[in-house]
């Protein structure tokens, strides 16, 4: 795998158990508490990460994506 | 109310050049004495340059406004005869703590390098700082220097022309006009010469609103930075304690932006929240109050023609980092030697351009983290706020989030290394020293590195040899020669040299490095020199 390369194949090994720990991890919590681990996470995760191209990478990736005009039915 | 408010410094007094007929020409006339107004007369004066400083007030600044001053600040202070002054009478600080809602989540040391002569910062009301620097004045006058301060002389209006600017001034017995060679507008945030010429100041205002006191009490708090976030004693705001000499203390509230200044000022509105901060049994007195907006923007040009804009009148900051006052001695340093070149017909006007270049550069460097702390004191947004609260919330536990706590990055010196006057590194050696750098200090045997730069060139030599002078293009740089063999504490080997065994540093006055390279090249050294003065266009 290339270096500063955000990996966007599947990369996962249990994936299935990766979410379901995900959304447990939620349990209990109402929405602002929620969102506030979200934050958390992400924080954590990225400093996980640390490389700062990768990091640019996955936030440009996780842009909420505009179908480009001629995609478009 | 502290006494020295209320003095008269520099008083009015009628100058001859009010009964002329024609109007006086002046060399430098300087519009301004605060802090950065003052430097840039006494940086003048002292390399022999006629100055004339002309101020709408005729005492120190009200409040005490900037407390912190940084490491490069008194470096330029020493070359300026105040450094020793500043230092004695400020207050060091390592210490930081940050709390958050109701308990601290960690503390930090700012853990200064060793071997710098000065620290990394002093607290000190910005009153002394502006004090200190017209004692400066007067020692320069006792010893027959040629440098004024006109207290209550007020420019009312300003012409630039080619070769000269025309000054229109105010004063208690009437009005008068001036000539000058060249003008410094220091005169502030507001800067009335920057207005009276139509030119921009555009920028950023962060809606918000700050209440700034200092108060005095006896109270055994330790010499450190707090720094609150969202506290039970002012809920959903920011707060900052901060030590400065006297006994006394300064105090940051942030208020909102949906509020009544002139309400929130009154001191029955002030004193029950400084005793919530402080708690009941603290006595305390009030000893100035102030409400800031802040703002972060910038002059688009500092130089005009024959006017050059300098300190709080060129750009703004927001006070979070400290790099008001800090930032406008920089331009002081940058800009007096160049002007000197000028004046002596050592250079073209056109090196006054690379002061644009520079300290356009510079000041960018400091709104874009002074907007930053800004940014996270003050979240503008609920997902700021989410992520802001987020990362003080796992500092407390994890070390990793705490160089995301953004409470102010302190003022540090930018590095000209894009400049058109710095030249190509040909040094194997730390990049911290690469040209365009402030140099960082070493200790020597008994003294330090810094003083002994300055106010000229320098060839510093380290296991090198070079000529004891080079004259180039009617400059000289002056060998310094040090040797590794006598670094007793390694800092040389570690800020200057790396793995190379040898290096020759151009160093300019304002001891930012010209160029570096590993032995001495008669051609490339000249080159350097030239380039620096901005004669050399090729490279
Ligand atoms: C609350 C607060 C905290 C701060 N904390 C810090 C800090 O910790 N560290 C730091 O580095 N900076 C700090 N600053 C910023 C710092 O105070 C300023 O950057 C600094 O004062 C700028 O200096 P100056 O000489 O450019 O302008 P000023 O100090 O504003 O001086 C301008 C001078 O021009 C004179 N003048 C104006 N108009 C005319 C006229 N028409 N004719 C003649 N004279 C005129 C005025 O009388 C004045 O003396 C702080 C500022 C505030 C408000």
């Amino acid at each position: 795998m290339a270096e500063h390369q955000l990996i966007l194949t599947p990369n996962i090994h249990r994936a299935d158990d990766f979410y379901a720990e995900l959304l447990a991890a939620h349990d209990g919590l109402d929405k602002t508490e929620s969102e506030a681990l979200h934050a958390r996470l992400v924080l954590i995760l990225a400093n996980h990460i640390g490389d700062n191209e990768v990091l640019s990478q996955a936030l440009a990736a996780a842009q909420p994506s505009v179908p480009a005009d001629d995609d478009r039915p | 109310m502290n006494k020295i408010f209320e003095v008269p410094l520099y008083s009015y007094e009628r100058s001859e050049d009010q009964d002329r007929t024609t109007p006086a020409r002046h060399p430098v006339v300087i519009i301004g004495a605060g802090p950065v107004g003052l430097a840039a007369a006494v940086d003048l004066a002292q390399q022999g340059i006629r100055v004339t400083v002309l101020d709408d007030n005729d005492k120190v600044s009200l409040g005490s406004r900037a407390i912190c001053f940084a490491k490069r600040t008194l470096e330029i202070a020493d070359r300026l005869g105040i450094g020793d002054a500043l230092v004695d009478k400020a207050v060091q600080w390592n210490l930081g703590k940050v709390f958050f809602s109701d308990r601290k989540v960690y503390e930090f040391n700012l853990l200064p390098e060793k071997g710098h002569q000065r620290p990394a910062f002093v607290n000190l009301q910005q009153y002394y700082f502006e004090d200190y620097l017209v004692q400066r004045v007067r020692a320069l006058q006792q010893e027959g220097a040629p440098i004024e301060i006109r207290g209550r002389n007020r420019l009312t209006a300003i012409t630039n022309h080619d070769d000269h600017v025309t000054l229109d001034i105010e004063t208690p017995e009437g009005s008068y006009a001036l000539e000058a060679d060249w003008v410094l507008a220091c005169d502030g945030a507001g800067s009335p010469t920057r207005q009276m010429m139509g030119l921009d100041f555009v920028g950023r205002v962060f809606e918000d609103n700050f209440l700034i006191a200092d108060v005095i009490m006896d109270a055994e708090f330790p010499t450190e930075r707090w720094f609150w976030f969202d506290p039970p004693f002012n809920p959903g705001q920011s707060a900052l304690l901060h030590k400065q000499p006297d006994g006394v203390w300064r105090i940051d509230l942030q208020l909102g932006w949906d509020i009544d200044k002139a309400k929130e000022k009154l001191p029955e509105n002030v004193i029950p929240r400084i005793r919530a901060m402080l708690g009941p049994d603290i006595p305390f007195e009030l000893d100035w109050v102030s409400i800031y907006t802040f703002q972060c923007r910038r002059m688009e040009k500092f130089r005009h023609g024959r006017v050059i804009f300098a300190g709080d009148a060129a750009h703004q900051v927001s006070p979070f980092g400290a790099r008001g006052a800090n930032s406008g001695l920089q331009d002081v340093d940058n800009l007096c030697w160049k002007l000197k070149l000028v004046i002596d017909g050592a250079a073209s006007e056109h090196l006054l351009d690379s002061y644009d270049t520079e300290r356009v550069f510079g000041a960018d460097e400091n709104i874009l983290n002074s907007s930053r702390s800004t940014d996270f004191i003050t979240p503008k947004s609920d997902i700021s706020r989410l992520l802001r609260d987020a990362v003080l919330d796992l500092s407390e536990q994890y070390e990793f989030a705490r160089p995301l706590v953004n409470s102010g990055r302190l003022s540090a010196p930018c590095s000209y290394v894009h400049s058109p006057l710095t030249s190509t590194d040909a040094l194997d050696g730390p990049a911290r020293s690469a040209p365009g750098s402030p140099c960082p200090d070493v200790p020597l045997e008994d003294v330090f590195l810094l003083p002994q730069l300055g106010d000229r060139f320098t060839l510093l030599t380290i296991d090198a040899e070079a000529p004891e002078h080079i004259n180039e293009s009617g400059i000289t740089a002056q060998r310094l020669s040090l040797s590794c063999a006598d670094d007793t504490t390694q800092a040389l080997r570690e800020r200057y040299m790396g793995a190379a065994e040898g290096a020759v540093y151009l160093i300019r006055p304002d001891q930012h490095v010209a160029a570096r390279w590993p032995t001495f090249d008669d051609d490339l050294v000249r080159a350097a020199l030239r380039r620096v003065i901005g004669k050399e266009h090729d490279l």
